[in-house]
């Protein structure tokens, strides 16, 4: 019998929600870390028990917490993340340059063939990388110090390296995404770095197609078709088919095209799910209606899923890494708000139905499917 | 020996329920009592102070006998009340934020 473990990371903690593969019962286990942000949790896909998991906090900085049974039990790992040499600056939002700083870690992303390697995306924006489990920590210094990097600048939410995605049919093609530097992808594992923004179009920046500067939100991929990628821009859902060389617009007709999350559906490349946002001044739903828009065309065409989520007086947001899916045969799509609540739809975003309420507001959602 | 109180978010990363107790070889200064800290419980490395610089984190407070100490020089002697043991070592979380 199949099983699916969802790990939800909030603004005071972690909870783990588990179900069998109905997906109608949930049992929830938390508050692990009860009063630290939890940024991100994701488990192995090499070994699911193996799960990390981002722990900070304004006053005690940044830890890293590492199970081995699948989350009931936790220990903390190395949480040494220092910039190789001598990291220099970026620009800070006056335009003056600043000094990098660490800050914390936004995203885990677990290697796809070893469950001891770990790629860890900071703030301020560098690639940190450990093949030990997490004992030791070691970044990647060739992003930060690619060429434009004394010219990056943070948005609204800090200068992070937010987004983490693995080509699978490639171990050394990796894709990330900084706010407010854009998209880079490395095809040598990390040693040397490209921008990968022609084709993005951000009317906030003095040049609108500059090579670097916009604000990615989220790059999502399907694993069968890796050439092919979906953003969540500041404003604009986009797509790239052919490795972020070049992107072209998808919104098509979604009501408002700002938001944060964006994912795949496990079985089928070219259906994606997005939760449009009514404005970067207004971090919440249009008119007060909480909408997954569904595209089952790869972008431009797509239809409001709305059964069983709130269609009057919401005002919760959903963060750039609170939404994931399943890979059950009917694939399962979850996300989660801050306000607290994880809805998850067991038929593609048919039907949604709240897992949990009223947590801490949520910041992440990954899911493990489990035989 | 030297009596250290934490914050109640540090005593639960280090799986402590009060105050600990720690030798300090030599003169005690704030500094060789944070190290002896992080030496017994290597976990709270980073949470007090950052790595290279070893600053205090800008949101934690060090006071004894009613003294804020936090911006005091790490290698100055603790006062002898804390160094006999008859008085903690506080680091404190700053009141800040919601």
């Amino acid at each position: 019998m199949s099983k699916v473990r969802v790990l939800v990371g909030t603004r005071k903690g972690a909870f783990v929600l588990t179900s069998d593969g109905k997906r109608q019962k949930w049992d929830v286990s938390g508050p692990h870390f009860a009063g630290w942000e939890i940024y991100h949790m994701k488990g192995s896909p090499v070994d699911p028990n193996r799960v990390y998991a981002s722990q900070s906090s304004g006053w005690f900085g940044q830890l890293i917490q590492r199970s081995d049974d699948g989350g009931q039990t936790w220990a903390p790992v190395d949480n040494k993340f220092v910039y190789e040499g001598d990291p220099g600056t970026h620009l800070w939002y006056d335009g003056t340059p600043h000094p990098w700083e660490f800050k914390r870690i936004w995203h885990l992303e677990p290697s796809l063939a070893d469950a001891d390697t770990v790629y860890a995306g900071a703030e301020d924006a560098a690639l940190f990388q450990t093949t030990d489990g997490g004992k030791s920590w070691k970044e990647l210094p060739g992003l930060r110090e690619h060429g434009s990097g004394k010219f990056w600048q943070p948005g609204a939410g800090g200068m992070c390296l937010h987004t983490i995605v693995l080509d699978p049919s490639d171990p050394k093609r990796i894709y990330i995404a900084i706010s407010a530097a854009g998209a880079f992808r490395t095809d040598d594992g990390g040693q040397t770095w490209k921008p990968i923004n022609r084709g993005l179009k951000s009317d906030q920046i003095p040049n609108p197609e500059a090579e670097v500067g916009h604000c990615v939100h989220r790059i999502a991929m399907h694993p069968s078709r890796p050439d092919v990628l979906f953003m969540q821009k500041h404003w604009d859902v986009m797509r790239s088919d052919n490795a972020g060389d070049l992107w072209h617009e998808v919104s098509g007709n979604l009501p408002t095209d700002f938001g944060f999350v964006i994912d795949v559906h496990a079985h089928e490349p070219e259906t994606i799910y997005v939760v449009p946002i009514k404005s970067d001044a207004e971090h919440f739903p249009l008119d007060g209606k909480l909408q997954v828009f569904r595209s089952r065309t790869g972008g431009n065409t797509w239809e409001a899923l709305t059964k069983g989520l709130p269609q009057s007086n919401c005002y919760v947001n959903v963060l750039r890494d609170a939404m994931a899916v399943d890979s059950l045969d009917q694939c399962g799509v979850y996300f989660g708000t801050t306000g607290g609540q994880v809805y998850a739809s067991a038929d593609a975003g048919d039907n949604w139905t709240p897992i949990v309420r009223d947590l801490p507001a949520v910041v992440s959602v990954e899911v493990q499917t489990l035989s | 020996m030297i009596r250290v109180v934490l914050p109640f978010h540090l005593r639960m990363l280090a799986k402590v329920e009060d105050e600990v107790q720690l030798d300090v070889e030599g003169p005690a200064s704030q500094r060789s009592v944070l190290d002896a800290l992080e030496a017994r419980y290597p976990m709270l490395c980073g949470t007090i102070r950052d790595y290279g610089s070893l600053r205090r984190r800008p949101f934690l407070r060090f006071f004894a006998c009613e003294q804020d100490l936090s911006n005091e020089s790490p290698d100055e002697l603790l006062p002898s009340a804390v160094a006999r043991g008859d008085e903690p070592y506080l680091i404190v979380g700053a009141l800040a934020g919601g």
